[in-house]
């Protein structure tokens, strides 16, 4: 690298920032941790019990709620994500038509995760509400499955921008090649565009996840807010992220704000892992996003 | 260029930090009484001129905060055990500010109001009973067309004082509830999905058919929900009404009015009613490093005000205000204030 | 058959693709039917009342938002552009590489972690919430999204530039600060206003630091009220004017972060800029 001295002090500064950063968010949610790591050990991770008055605490409810809500969102969104892709980068690929939809779409993802929410309470609850009568459940509204409907829709800008840089990088004549061989549309996506382009797809499908599972206030809202185990998608649930924002600001005792940094360290180490695999994946393929 | 602006952006830091230095009070806790510290604060800041920042995050948030000196006063309808007491360092008064209750509230369309027996919420919220037309909700209701329909039960999720008080009750009037639940501002619930603070709780009652939901008196009236008739401990069944509530505080009070009304000896008294209390530590020096004498003086004319002149708004908002008993008692309390000895009311 | 698959194929995408177009219209009809009528000058100008009064406003929230939005970016612009020319200038190392990568993920670290160690950091030290401490959370958020825009407009400036600025006698330091940040700013800029529309719309990381405030504040060591936390606490209460109050704020918020949206397309467009 070129410049002075002085420049080259400068610009490592930022570079200690950056590795100083991640690093130290480590350090404090370990450290700040520790009480609860020490009274519970690996059982925090196993114990479907929390109990603030008998200082009982265990993450189980919360990691199944948490991917529960993770998984559920993510599927329910593939299907629109790559459409979302295919049809601004196949189908209508630099149309007017397309550039209006992206902005649309560029919308969505910039609604504030609140609003989700509000949205998620005063729409989506009445209609699950609806659907747990029909099947005879409690009809609270506010379930694991609602939570997985409102996340679904907001995670879908993420693996579609991604999935239409990529498919948008499959090179002309690879698919010029197919169709000269009197291949359709469908038939050239689905073996041509696919196979090159399905890292980078899947690439975006994990950020997605990684966002799922790490937004609060929208799930907050609507998933229940309930500590124990659901028994399935339609009753109440939390995830960890969920109740880190209930409770927090109230733990009275210092084992119970302990065990939720704790809670708020898995949450951390997870999103930092699924983030760690989307990247390694999108630079083994050479583009940047 | 560069230090040019720098200079710019550091004198305005400055310059605005040094604006509204007037005295400001910062407090958290409970989302019972916020209705009336909200109503109470904006008319003291009118008369006064002194900001009140009042934030209800719940009133395990408000002994949290307090202890943890980021807050110059809390908010609780939870008064502090002995043990609890142990982890401050200096001595902590419970003033009481005005009497609430905690009200049934539910999700039904019925011509009058459900009359509830102590077990049965009980065994409600332990989920032994889950339909409406249960048996033993019958008989306490005879003529009343209770329907098939599941109980959905709501709780808090987050800490509270609402919670303490009905949790409180429960553990009072049913063993099995103490042994396996009992009481205190967050508990592990045997069923039932949560509400954020009051309003969450009256929120997802209202949305939910054939809901049921503690909640303080006021958030039930606002939300024009039904609420029940409960037995108290007399055998009476009383609704909650700013009588009812005033009621249930006539008994003996100790000193410090740490005292749990709910199941109440009163005759006449609603069965859960509770003091609601503001936490300060008496020697105020101590709250937090950014107490000064005149700051500490505020607070104690503020706390005096809320307990005299500020109980008129209480009505209004369908809350109780102080029997003389109490306030006589929050009288003798905040005698007691001090900035490191030097005593702040006379 | 074979065209009778491609064209259900095509159908298929085009439904499930303008599908989504229906929860967006869905939130944005409920945001303005219900936020419409709210919005008047009082509502801009003035504080929240006590419930079950009539009339007040959110100024008290609008003008928080615009304050921690304000002290986040001076702490992470500058400190941002810093960290991305850094990753610049390392690019093609190991170093860089792996930086690039943490930068990459810190994108994805959820908001109420950031608010976790915020609190962590700032409040439990100052001994009281802040408006500070609320914008060092937010800051937390958006210096990455400086950073890796920094990065990636600066790669995009030809060589060549470069080159040239230097074969003039310009000594490189010089080269990049006055040469190619200025022709970067446009995608730089364009990072900023995802930031900003990104900060402006959070609230997780506020619950533990901010704190809230039903009057105005201008001071830094004070707590603050912000739009999205206005939203979260009026919107499920049970008082008519405080619900009233949540519309109001979502719809402000949701304006704003479509300008911001749109002001970055025009960005884009005008200068031409690939990402």
């Amino acid at each position: 690298m070129r410049g002075n001295r002085l420049y080259k002090t400068f610009i490592n500064i930022g570079g200690a920032l950056i590795l100083g950063l991640l690093l130290s968010f480590f350090i404090t949610l370990f450290i700040n941790s520790l009480p609860s790591i020490k009274k519970y050990g690996f059982d925090f991770i196993t114990s479907k019990i929390w109990d603030p008055v008998f200082e009982k605490f265990g993450a189980f409810p919360f990691i199944i709620g948490t991917l529960l809500t993770s998984f559920i969102s993510l599927i329910i969104s593939i299907p629109f994500s790559i459409s979302v892709s295919l049809f601004v980068a196949e189908y209508y690929e630099n149309t007017f038509f397309s550039r209006i939809f992206e902005t649309l779409v560029d919308l969505l993802a910039g609604i504030p995760s609140v609003i989700y929410g509000l949205w998620g309470f005063f729409y989506i609850v009445p209609i699950v509400s609806n659907i747990q009568i029909k099947l005879s459940i409690s009809p609270t509204g506010v379930s694991i499955f609602t939570a997985s409907l409102v996340l679904s829709i907001m995670i879908i800008p993420y693996a579609s921008s991604i999935a239409k840089e990529v498919i948008k990088l499959v090179p002309n004549d690879l698919k010029e090649a197919g169709y000269s061989l009197g291949a359709t549309r469908y038939e050239v996506i689905k073996n041509i565009i696919f196979p090159y382009a399905k890292s980078g797809i899947f690439a975006g499908i994990l950020l997605s996840l990684g966002r799922a599972i790490g937004e609060t206030m929208a799930v907050t809202m609507v998933i229940g807010n309930s500590i124990q185990l659901p028994k399935n998608i339609f009753q109440p649930g939390n995830t960890i992220a969920s109740i880190i924002a209930n409770e927090f600001t109230e733990a009275v005792g210092e084992l119970h704000l302990s065990s939720l940094i704790e809670l708020g360290l898995i949450l951390f180490l997870i999103t930092l892992i699924i983030n760690l695999f989307a990247n390694l994946i999108i630079k083994r393929h050479g583009f940047e996003i | 260029m560069i230090r040019k602006i720098l200079s710019i952006i550091w004198f305005f830091l400055i310059t605005i930090t040094k604006l509204n230095a007037g005295v400001e009070l910062t407090g958290a806790g409970a989302t019972f009484p916020y209705p009336l510290y909200s109503k109470m604060f904006d008319e003291y800041y009118k008369t006064y001129g002194i900001k009140v920042n009042y934030q209800s995050i719940g009133s395990g948030g408000g002994i949290r905060q307090l202890k943890e000196k980021t807050v110059d006063f809390g908010a609780s309808d939870a008064f502090l055990s002995d043990e609890q007491l142990k982890e401050f360092d200096g001595e902590i008064l419970h003033i009481p500010t005005c009497l609430g209750a905690v009200v049934i509230t539910y999700n039904l369309d019925l011509p009058q109001k459900i009359r509830f027996t102590s077990d049965l919420i009980a065994d409600i919220y332990l989920g032994k009973i889950t339909k409406w037309n249960d048996g033993r909700i019958r008989k306490v209701n005879p003529g009343l067309n209770l329907p098939d329909l599941p109980i959905t039960v709501v709780r808090r999720a987050d800490g509270s004082g609402t919670t303490f008080v009905f949790t409180d009750y429960l553990s009072k009037v049913s063993s099995e509830w103490k042994e396996k639940v009992g009481r205190g501002t967050s508990v592990n619930w045997p069923v039932g999905i949560g509400g954020k603070g009051n309003e969450g709780v009256s929120g997802l009652v209202k949305q939910t058919k054939g809901a049921i939901g503690y909640v303080e008196f006021t958030y039930a009236l606002q939300n024009k929900l039904p609420y029940g008739i409960i037995k108290n401990k007399s055998g009476n069944f009383i609704e909650p009404t700013v009588e009812s509530i005033s009621e249930a505080g006539n008994v003996k009070l100790p000193e410090d009015m740490r005292i749990s009304i709910t199941n109440t000896e009163s005759k006449k008294g609603y069965p859960i009613s509770a003091f609601t209390y503001i936490l300060v530590y008496s020697d105020l020096s101590k709250a937090n490093d950014k107490m000064d004498y005149e700051k500490a003086k505020t607070l104690a004319n503020l706390l005096w005000w809320i307990t005299h002149e500020g109980q008129k708004y209480t009505k209004s908002l369908d809350y109780a205000l102080l029997s003389k008993e109490a306030q006589k008692n929050a009288e003798k309390l905040l005698k007691k204030l001090n900035f490191n000895g030097k005593m702040l009311l006379k | 058959m074979k065209i009778l698959k491609d064209r259900l194929f095509k159908f298929m995408v085009i439904f499930f693709a303008l599908l989504i177009l229906l929860p967006l219209f869905s939130i944005i009809f409920m945001i303005f039917k219900n936020g419409f009528s709210v919005i008047n000058l009082e509502f801009l100008t003035t504080l929240p009342k006590p419930p079950g009064e009539t009339g007040g406003g959110v100024l008290n929230g609008i003008v928080g938002t615009l304050l921690l939005v304000f002290f986040a970016s001076l702490i992470a612009i500058p400190l941002g552009l810093i960290a991305g020319i850094f990753l610049y200038e390392y690019r093609e190392k190991k170093i860089g590489e792996v930086l690039t990568t943490f930068v990459d993920i810190s994108q994805g670290i959820p908001s109420i972690v950031v608010g976790i160690i915020s609190y962590l950091w700032i409040v439990k030290r100052m001994g009281h919430f802040s408006l500070i401490s609320g914008s060092f959370a937010l800051s937390l958020i958006f210096l990455p999204i400086v950073a890796k825009s920094t990065k990636e407009t600066l790669k995009m400036i030809p060589v060549y530039i470069i080159e040239a600025s230097l074969s003039l006698g310009v000594s490189y330091p010089r080269t990049i600060l006055k040469v190619v940040l200025p022709s970067s700013i446009g995608g730089i800029l364009s990072g900023i206003l995802l930031g900003i529309s990104r900060i402006s719309g959070e609230t997780a990381p506020l619950l533990f630091t901010a704190f809230g405030n039903p009057f105005l504040n201008f001071n830094i060591l004070k707590p603050v009220s912000s739009l999205p936390h206005l939203i979260f606490v009026y919107a499920i209460s049970p008082y008519d004017n405080w619900r009233k109050y949540a519309w109001g704020c979502s719809l402000i918020l949701v304006i704003f972060v479509s300008l911001m949206s749109f002001l970055n397309k025009l960005l884009l467009k005008k200068w031409k800029i690939k990402f």
